[in-house]
């Protein structure tokens, strides 16, 4: 695909997400799943950061956006072959027929939600994977919520899908691990096989940090009810259900603005321009990846660790831990890479 | 929107799917007062309300959301937009834009604010019998409302899908404490009840009805989980005429894991409501294996007896399957009439059997001359010989309890 139709379908996209237009189908090859090498111990977790994002301004340079999301994306997927083009790696995601979620976070509003050019880069990745346009869509819990961080709604026709379950229900049965049931998200279960995970980077006042596992709590009709003892075990339960757990193919942590402090409402006084994204195929090691990102800000703010504030994330480890399984956060299980 | 399919707790006389009744069908459905009480007369038969006459409901309209939202009553302030809320002993701490487990009182910039003032989701005309209340106007009917949420998780509940979700979840209706007062009034119900999903979560929509009510001449009864913290319930409990509470279980054990919640504050709770002379009623639903341990039922009559006196009305009830706990067979009723028999030799007078329809033990009976003064049928007092002083008519012995309007 030459670079003026990608940006042609960017603009597309923007409209899309921003306003509305419909979008032409890509037909690609056949994508194969993508999967971490089945050798490696380690979970990659990439790292990518563009100090010149935003350019000479404040907001995110779509271009700069798409090429930061490709490095990421090349880091994790295509070792070895560093020739490959950035849509080697979707292609190991996604295919055509794949009807594939982006769970972004809404809830900071403008100040603070999942970035709407990242929205729009990756989007614009799935269909040069082959997925129809109309098969992709972005949800969080509530649509007014999603107005409010920027997003334009958008439903039905062949265009991106852009919607809160508001607008599709939850399920009327429960499905449940540990001990709170909860009825899922329609979007979840019924409109998507593949779900990618577009959390934010923030502290959490209650969590700690709510990154990539937390961001599940916009999936359920009850997550008042996942709060108690710093979320834990609440939050690794929640990802060990299979309607979950079986879509998670990836989260990519829009970590543009992120907060250290103050969470999870958007203070301005607290965030950060981090420009980065962390990507990874492992929720646990990203969220642990995350942590650490936010304890070296606020160690530099000079602020206390978590722990010393009686609020470090346990439920990162509970999530690591034999009983869930969810992925790695021993350091010495993570590699960490720079994207 | 019209609200959603109700559902009624406490089950007695039918298995039938509560979820059957949508939220008017109460107005078809209500059974008329009409009982002669006092005189040992039958209930008059059920009366039909015609729905022409549902005016003061056909006011009520869905609204927008800042319609239901007011400042909450119990919280405190804290800094970084932080509040603390007073209301139940969880004690959220809630950050900015987040919510309190209850899920319908939320943190807007530092502020608190209840969602759910006048945000009705189920609403039904239901006998009291129903609630249970069995020494409380017996024979008149309730109008029962209730709104989404709860403030502990109950793997039992009947009423999930009202008392676990948002508010924003379910359908509603907008009843201003005002229409609730004038909705009683019209269908000749001399209380209001506060019910189906935890009315401690809406204490504030609960006062302003119970002062609408009482002005209107409307009484106002509450049934509740009674995890409450003291200063609240004394203002909102305060103005109530009656209270059930659901004792749950009596071990701590058992409300950690299966309430999500604690039973100290529970028992202090029935404490005040004793020490505020409100005529309370207590239920306790029995559960196969998780509360059915005889000790456990010896320790709660002696704990009712010693620090709630004899005359508390205990009602053992049955437990049908339900929301996380569909793996549990219902209560054997010979387990029900063991509790029964546990409290009875304890010294408690007035022991209930519940959700057993026709079981001899849903019947009031005097406790000196056994003679049975108040016959139940299913959710109707079919014989009611209790006289105007609330005494037996057979041995004058006095019965506690409003009988009587
Ligand atoms: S009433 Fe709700 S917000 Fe308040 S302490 Fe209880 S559960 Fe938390």
């Amino acid at each position: 695909m030459t670079a003026m139709r990608s940006a042609s379908r960017r603009e597309f996209l923007r409209q899309c997400l921003t306003g509305a237009a419909a979008l032409s189908t890509s037909q690609l090859a056949p994508a194969q799943q993508a999967a971490q090498t089945a050798k490696s111990t380690k979970s990659r977790v990439v790292v990518a950061r563009d100090p010149m994002l935003r350019g000479t301004g404040s907001t995110v340079d779509a271009g700069r956006m798409q090429a930061l999301l490709d490095r990421a994306m090349q880091a994790l997927f295509n070792r070895g072959h560093s020739g490959e083009s950035p849509l080697a790696a979707w292609r190991r995601l996604v295919g055509p027929g794949d009807r594939v979620g982006l769970k972004v976070n809404t809830l900071g509003g403008r100040g603070i939600s999942s970035n709407l050019s990242l929205v729009e880069a990756i989007c614009e990745r799935l269909q040069q994977a082959g997925i129809k346009p109309g098969d992709i869509v972005v949800w969080d819990r509530d649509s007014d919520e999603m107005e409010r961080a920027g997003f334009k709604l958008a439903t039905g026709g062949d265009r991106v899908q852009c919607f809160g379950t508001d607008r599709a229900d939850y399920e009327e049965d429960l499905s449940a691990y540990g001990s709170v049931g909860s009825r899922l998200s329609r979007i979840l279960t019924r409109y998507t096989n593949v779900l990618i995970n577009v959390p934010v980077l923030k502290d959490h006042d209650g969590a700690g940090v709510t990154i990539a596992l937390k961001n599940m709590y916009g999936v359920i009709h009850n997550p008042n009810k996942y709060h108690p003892n710093g979320c834990d075990p609440y939050i690794a339960d929640l990802n060990m259900l299979p309607e979950i757990r079986s879509r998670m193919k990836l989260v990519v942590c829009d970590a543009t603005t992120a907060m250290y402090e103050g969470g999870p409402g958007f203070k301005p006084k607290h965030s950060w321009k981090a420009d980065s994204l962390l990507v990874s195929q492992d929720p646990v090691a990203l969220d642990s990846t995350g942590w650490q990102t936010i304890e070296r800000k606020r160690a530099e703010m000079g602020l206390k660790t978590l722990e010393a504030e009686k609020r470090a994330p346990r439920y990162i480890a509970t999530a690591a831990d034999s009983e869930h399984r969810l992925g790695h956060c021993d350091p010495s299980r993570i590699a960490v890479v720079e994207g | 929107m019209k609200a959603k399919s109700v559902a009624i707790e406490n089950l007695a006389g039918t298995s039938a799917d509560p979820r059957s009744f949508d939220r008017r069908s109460f107005l078809k459905c209500a059974l008329a007062s009409g009982a002669a009480l006092g005189t040992g007369k039958l209930a008059a038969p059920a009366a039909a309300v015609p729905m022409a006459a549902t005016s003061a409901l056909s006011g009520a309209a869905t609204q927008s959301d800042a319609q239901f939202t007011f400042e909450a009553r119990f919280y405190e302030k804290l800094p970084g937009r932080k509040i603390r809320c007073k209301l139940c002993p969880r004690e959220c701490i809630v950050g900015d834009k987040e919510r309190g487990y209850c899920g319908v009182r939320e943190n807007r910039g530092g502020t608190y604010f209840t969602l759910v003032h006048s945000r009705v989701c189920a609403a039904h005309i239901d006998p009291i019998e129903k609630k249970p209340l069995f020494h409380y106007l017996p024979g008149t009917n309730a109008f029962s409302i209730a709104t989404a949420g709860c403030n502990v998780n109950c793997k039992f509940c009947q009423n999930w899908d009202i008392s676990q979700s948002r508010p924003e979840e379910i359908p509603a209706d907008y009843i201003s404490p005002h229409q609730a007062a004038a909705v009683a009034q019209q269908y000749n119900c001399p209380t209001i009840a506060y019910t189906y999903s935890e009315p401690v979560v809406f204490a504030e929509y609960l006062m302003d009805t119970a002062d609408a009510g009482h002005a209107a001449g409307v009484r106002s009864i509450v049934v509740s989980n009674g995890y409450m913290q003291h200063d609240a319930l004394e203002q909102a409990y305060g103005k109530m005429d009656a209270v059930k509470i659901d004792l749950k279980a009596f071990t701590e054990s058992y409300y950690a894991k299966v309430v999500t919640g604690q039973l100290k504050p529970v028992l202090e709770t029935l404490v005040t409501l004793r020490k505020m002379g409100k005529w309370t009623e207590i239920v306790y639903l029995v559960i196969p294996t998780l509360n059915d341990d005889e000790t456990e039922f010896r320790g709660l009559a002696q704990w009712i007896k010693a620090n709630l006196g004899p005359d508390v009305p205990l009602h053992f009830t049955q437990f049908h399957p339900e929301y996380l706990l569909k793996n549990l067979p219902i209560t054997p009723v010979p387990t029900l009439e063991r509790a029964k028999a546990i409290a009875d030799a304890e010294g408690l007078h007035y022991v209930y059997i519940g959700n057993v329809p026709g079981h001899p033990s849903q019947n009031t009976y005097c406790p000196q001359c056994r003679k049975m003064l108040v016959e139940r049928v299913g959710f109707t007092a079919s014989k009611m010989l209790i006289r105007k002083d609330s005494t037996c008519p057979f041995c004058r012995h006095k019965i506690p309890g409003i009988w009587h309007a």
